[in-house]
């Protein structure tokens, strides 16, 4: 470790090892990816302080006037300079139902990959530690259900969720059922990595030490191999984000996804939808464009780190 | 050999009998079925008696056990919203779905292998630079932002082509095609080419990796020093061996194709499967659901199975090594 010894406090040696770091190196090398950065932290920012920068509280009626519904963009003819994308059939100001529904998106999204990954890393590390017929039922599981398609299997559990519950209830936890449909549809992936590096750590000799001092296997999973097969999660996890944001979105779209009462873009796109052959462009066109400028940044993102990460491509 | 076949075949068998359980226990436990079918007058004893009459007081075993058995001869009871069986409905619906995924994977492998190809032959040109780029942002655009894109420019704005449903279609006993029709081809366009697009990213990556991969072998150079033609080396040798892995991806995303035809169907109201399924989710309409699941269930253990035993029958090593679960490529 190349910290000189002569800074006291951590903070400073904290950024100047980023600034050394390999990775830092690679992402100033790109502006593409620069670029990507940049985007997705716009979209977090304006995401997590949506209520102090959207010009409009979208979901509150008292803030909607019917009058100035469908308004074209502000630089058309028709447009009004306070709406600047436009507004809805409902006169709600696209942009800041962008803003909300970004957020919908994104925490959709974040909270699916945090499900799916600790489901998958729980699986896998144990599949991995313990082996024998409990390892061979999680791997067969995550092999089927591998060759199935993720949206699929979201649609079945959200299709079976709405069997199971009554109608109020259903729309009321709907954003949770979304959650955790994408998150179980996810699975596999890290289950399988984090499996694979789990049988690698499992013959180092730290790992043989810790089971010789008599160390718990559960403390020993936890402790000792979990943080040395994190690294290859995060590459998935990125890569994940843009994928559950997608799924989100074709569920919302396709209408079993979150409620209209707290709309995602995928749900914006579908009531936009409906305004498309009337004229009303816009109403369906910057949800869309928000949503693939979303997912292409935080993709651009994952296939950087996936390269910067792998240490054959060097 | 037998061995693997066996062991193979077995293994579809479990699949498809959880996948039906799965579907059985949807059918019976997510709600009451005796509610789903009885109006609200209903008396006590009625719902008694059609309890008894449906066998829902019977062992679990034999209730399961009756599941599979409909199941394997089609009946999986009547649609709650549309008072029908789900049969018919299904049978109605299927050649749409069907008709729509084939002209996809044609199209996806038309036009994704040439672009492949090109890619791999001149990989640092411009051009293959240029398509590689889309394809990244392919992959990033959701389906039916695709769809609704190609709706606006060559529905809204053009007029050029019909937005939605199968246009003209002709009757050969109960399957109905569109192939037939001036009309039913227009209305194909879109829908096709918006479920295919991601398979065409998907295929032409594949094929460039693997004649990057190619164009290193020994044979290659050496067929460069007999002095064969550009045209001989690419398609006659290199080509042809990059095809199994290719075949293989395409076989068995024909699934993915049927999966994703519920969102391509949707966007532009295509009247298949994928749409029926739709709408039997947001009504909760079981007996469809059900169907379905275990309908695709079949067509993914098929394809695999199909998909796992050619594997085995082409590629030599295989019957060296134990067969297990690494019959794919990576």
């Amino acid at each position: 470790m190349a910290t000189t010894p002569d800074t006291p406090n951590t903070a400073p040696g904290l950024i100047a090892r980023v600034r050394d770091s390999d990775l830092w190196f690679s992402f100033t090398r790109s502006p593409v990816v620069m670029v990507a950065a940049a985007i997705t932290a716009f979209y977090f920012l304006a995401a997590i302080f949506a209520p102090l920068v959207a010009p409009q509280k979208p979901f509150d009626p008292a803030n909607l006037s019917l009058a100035d519904s469908f308004t074209a963009p502000a630089w058309t003819e028709d447009g009004l300079p306070q709406y600047l994308l436009g507004t809805d059939d409902q006169g709600r100001d696209i942009l800041s139902t962008l803003i909300y529904g970004a957020r919908i998106s994104l925490l959709v999204g974040f909270a699916a990959v945090i499900f799916s990954a600790c489901l998958g890393i729980a699986l896998g590390v144990t599949a991995g530690y313990v082996g024998g017929s409990f390892e061979a039922i999680v791997m067969r599981t995550a092999d089927v259900q591998l060759t199935v398609p993720g949206i699929l299997v979201a649609l079945m559990i959200d299709g079976v969720a709405r069997t199971a519950m009554p109608r109020e209830l259903h729309d009321q936890i709907a954003i949770y059922v979304v959650i955790f449909a994408i998150g179980v549809s996810d699975w596999p992936q890290y289950a399988r990595v984090t499996r694979g590096a789990t049988l690698v750590e499992k013959g180092k000799e730290y790992v043989q030490a810790a089971r010789v001092m008599g160390i718990h296997p559960l403390l020993i999973m936890l402790r000792h191999i979990m943080p040395n097969v994190m690294s290859p999660v995060l590459v998935l996890a990125t890569i994940g984000l843009a994928l559950a944001i997608i799924a989100e979105a074709t569920l919302s779209f396709l209408g079993v996804g979150v409620p209209p009462t707290t709309p995602s873009l995928g749900t914006l796109i579908r009531i936009g939808n409906n305004f498309l052959f009337s004229g009303e462009w816009w109403i369906t066109f910057f949800p869309c464009l928000a949503l693939v400028g979303l997912v292409l940044s935080v993709n651009l993102l994952g296939d950087w780190l996936r390269d910067a990460l792998n240490p054959r491509l060097r | 050999m037998v061995s693997f076949l066996i062991r193979r075949v077995v293994q579809a068998i479990v699949v498809m009998l959880a996948v039906a359980f799965l579907s059985f226990s949807m059918f019976n436990y997510a709600g009451d079925p005796v509610n789903n079918m009885v109006g609200q007058e209903a008396t006590q004893e009625d719902r008694a008696e059609l309890r008894e009459r449906l066998g829902l007081n019977d062992p679990f075993l034999v209730q399961f056990g009756r599941f599979v058995a409909n199941a394997m001869s089609g009946e999986f009871g009547i649609s709650y919203q549309l008072q029908r069986p789900v049969v018919d409905l299904i049978a109605e619906r299927m050649p749409a779905t069907l008709e729509l995924v084939a002209v996809s994977a044609v199209l996806a492998l038309a036009t994704g292998i040439p672009l492949g190809v090109y890619c791999g032959i001149a990989r640092d040109s411009w051009l293959s630079r240029f398509f590689l780029t889309i394809s990244l942002v392919g992959v990033s655009l959701p389906t039916f932002v695709i769809g609704i894109f190609l709706i606006y420019i060559f529905a809204v704005q053009l007029g050029a082509l019909p937005s939605f449903g199968r246009g003209g279609v002709v009757e050969f006993g109960w399957w109905r095609t569109s192939f037939l029709t001036v009309d039913g081809w227009k209305s194909m366009i879109m829908p096709a080419v918006t479920l295919s697009l991601f398979q065409t990213t998907l295929i032409m990556r594949l094929v460039r990796a693997e004649m990057l991969e190619v164009m290193r072998t020994d044979y290659i150079k050496f067929a460069r020093a007999r002095g064969l033609s550009n045209r001989a080396i690419n398609f006659g040798h290199a080509l042809k061996n990059t095809l199994v892995p290719v075949i293989t991806i395409a076989g068995l995303n024909i699934g993915a194709l049927i999966a994703f035809s519920i969102i391509t169907e949707t966007v532009f109201q295509w009247p298949g499967m994928g749409l029926l399924f739709i709408q039997a989710v947001s009504f909760a309409d079981v007996p469809i659901m059900s169907a379905y699941l275990v309908l695709v269930a079949l067509v993914f253990v098929s394809i695999n199975l199909i998909v796992d035993l050619l594997y085995y029958v082409v590629d030599p090593r295989l019957k060296v090594d134990r067969g297990t679960s690494a019959g794919r490529v990576n």
